[in-house]
């Protein structure tokens, strides 16, 4: 099951027990979820493609005692409605759980306009806002039973590929997959499957996390390993979380390389994975980057 | 009574700005009226707990307005008589723009233009959904017009049929120099929306507009009011949009609002 059939999944679900949910569609998932529109009607929208309104709808109904969940594509979901999101939701304090797809380029032949690497640095700088990062489907259904209700904003960022296995994830807190000494390697959701191949034979910590705001530091600060040279594989922007990672290891001084998605316009169509070999998302770059850390 | 009343709050809001040296006093006194009347005639709430769901509600959506909001908080007990006095003062509640999480009465942390109404539109559909019988005003500037959210969330008011939505435009023309908005009545109108326009300051009109109720359609109410009423030299002067009065003019405007 992919993560957004896990998603009209697990939402249908919740629906059915909990009648504070009212779902608010972008125009898209009309088909996935044709049980819920029938089952819940005054509670599942399809409310167009009207996002910075959405976004601002959702927050009224928070006022009014309900739990939003708007669900679209990531740009629009996420850099058009930015301030609704900021000021609606996060100054205001209230909760609400925005779910994504289109995770970075994702839709690759669709061009800049639908790709989004940036999403989870633009949503970086709103106070409070929590980032859920999935690897797999039974991934997000934990992360998002777990934090759904809890009174804040939370942003969901699924995605079309994942891993072949899930891991046992808590909202909040990272998985330590090894311990080593030779360096730490902070992997994000879906690219544990990139990563791991190529360096679960080295003597290096392995972090995995899933959710990244809030940031769970103590991990990281209890298992940095003694080198203090660390690799991120993160799959948005590449550097996008070095501010967490050296808030949670200061002030012992690090060295901090990036395997992610470079800071320029994928002005290429094709398919993802075609993608992934041209910014050097790959076992290859990966391993040929840590190996560079540790001897470097 | 009322104009004795709307005299009094139009000083303490010209004392204010005064102190803060901040505020924009002439947007305040543009819908002064509006809400005072909706405040006082029409809308149902609690001031000891403006806050419970299922009675009506106001968004202010254009949050520079914020002196004349606090100005009728104050006179209905919501908020403390003196709280003027703290305008915009550091540790103080009362800003430059409203903000739901200090003041208890405020619904909404408004001042980005646009974001009211979305907020107003699923505060009703929430109520809506839970079979409320309450109303939901929210109040925008027409310069705020210039916003997409505005239609955006105008298309969604009038498909999702929110007859318990009120939309009160404040219609002073102060943005025409950027976009003439025109037949902004035929606008709304055009979206799905009841539509009623009124002259903004006519109490008795007010109260007429802001009491009906179309079965099935928002409400949109198109105010003309005079941006800055009440004091001869603010009225529709742009120089006044923001800015407050020096000792000097404040002399002068209590002398006029006396």
């Amino acid at each position: 099951m992919s993560m957004r059939q896990q998603f009209v999944k697990t939402v249908e679900s919740q629906l059915a027990c909990d009648e504070k949910i009212v779902l608010l569609l972008g125009d898209i998932g009309i088909f996935g979820f044709r049980k819920a529109f029938h089952n819940f009607a005054n509670r599942v929208y399809n409310i167009g493609i009207l996002e910075p309104a959405t976004i601002g709808l959702a927050s009224g109904l928070a006022k009014t005692g309900f739990i939003p969940i708007v669900h679209t594509i990531a740009p629009f979901l996420v850099e058009r409605s930015f301030e609704q999101l900021k000021i609606d939701f996060g100054y205001q304090r209230l909760g609400g759980n925005f779910v994504s797809v289109g995770a970075s380029y994702d839709y690759a032949s669709l061009g800049c306009t639908h790709h989004c690497p940036g999403d989870v640095g633009v949503l970086q700088n709103i106070p409070g806002m929590e980032i859920v990062v999935p690897g797999t489907a039974a991934e997000f259904d934990a992360l998002f039973q777990q934090s759904y209700a809890n009174g804040n904003p939370t942003y969901y960022r699924l995605s079309e590929r994942e891993n072949n296995k899930s891991q046992s994830v808590t909202f909040g807190h990272a998985n330590l997959l090894k311990k080593g000494t030779l360096a730490t390697v902070v992997i994000v959701g879906p690219t544990l499957d990139y990563a791991l191949p190529a360096i679960e034979d080295l003597d290096v910590s392995i972090i995995y996390y899933t959710t990244l705001a809030p940031f769970d530091g103590l991990m990281l600060r209890n298992n940095l390993a003694n080198s203090g040279k660390i690799l991120l594989v993160e799959p948005f922007y590449s550097g996008t979380l070095a501010r967490e990672i050296f808030s949670a290891v200061y002030p012992k001084p690090v060295t901090i390389d990036s395997v992610g998605v470079p800071r320029e316009f994928l002005k290429h169509y094709g398919k993802a994975n075609e993608h992934d070999q041209a910014i050097g998302f790959t076992c290859d770059n990966i391993l040929a980057k840590l190996e560079a850390l540790i001897n470097g | 009574m009322p104009e004795k009343l709307i005299k009094k709050m139009k000083r303490q809001i010209v004392h204010a700005a005064y102190l803060a040296g901040e505020g924009h006093v002439a947007s305040a006194f543009s819908i002064l009226d509006l809400l005072w009347v909706l405040y006082d005639k029409v809308m149902s709430f609690d001031a000891t707990r403006p806050d419970e769901i299922y009675l009506d509600h106001f968004v202010l959506s254009k949050g520079h307005a914020s002196l004349a909001l606090y100005a009728v908080l104050a006179e209905k007990g919501i908020l403390a008589d003196d709280s003027l006095n703290n305008f915009c003062q550091y540790d103080g509640k009362l800003g430059g723009h409203p903000d739901c999480n200090k003041i208890l009465g405020v619904e909404a942390s408004t001042g980005s233009l646009g974001h009211g109404l979305p907020i107003a539109v699923g505060m009703a559909l929430g109520s809506k959904i839970s079979q409320f019988n309450n109303r939901i005003f929210c109040l925008i500037g027409d310069g705020e017009c210039n916003e997409g959210t505005i239609w955006e969330s105008s298309l969604l008011a009038a498909h999702h049929q929110l007859s318990n939505l009120c939309c009160i435009v404040d219609y002073n023309h102060s943005t025409d120099r950027a976009l003439d908005l025109n037949d902004l009545a035929g606008k709304f109108k055009s979206f799905g929306w009841e539509v009623l326009s009124i002259p903004g300051h006519d109490h008795q009109e007010i109260f007429h507009a802001l009491s009906h109720r179309h079965p099935h359609r928002p409400l949109a109410i198109i105010a003309e009011t005079i941006k800055g009423y009440g004091i001869k030299s603010m009225e529709n002067e742009p120089a006044w949009h923001h800015r407050s009065p020096n000792a000097e003019e404040l002399n002068s405007m209590i002398k006029e609002l006396s």
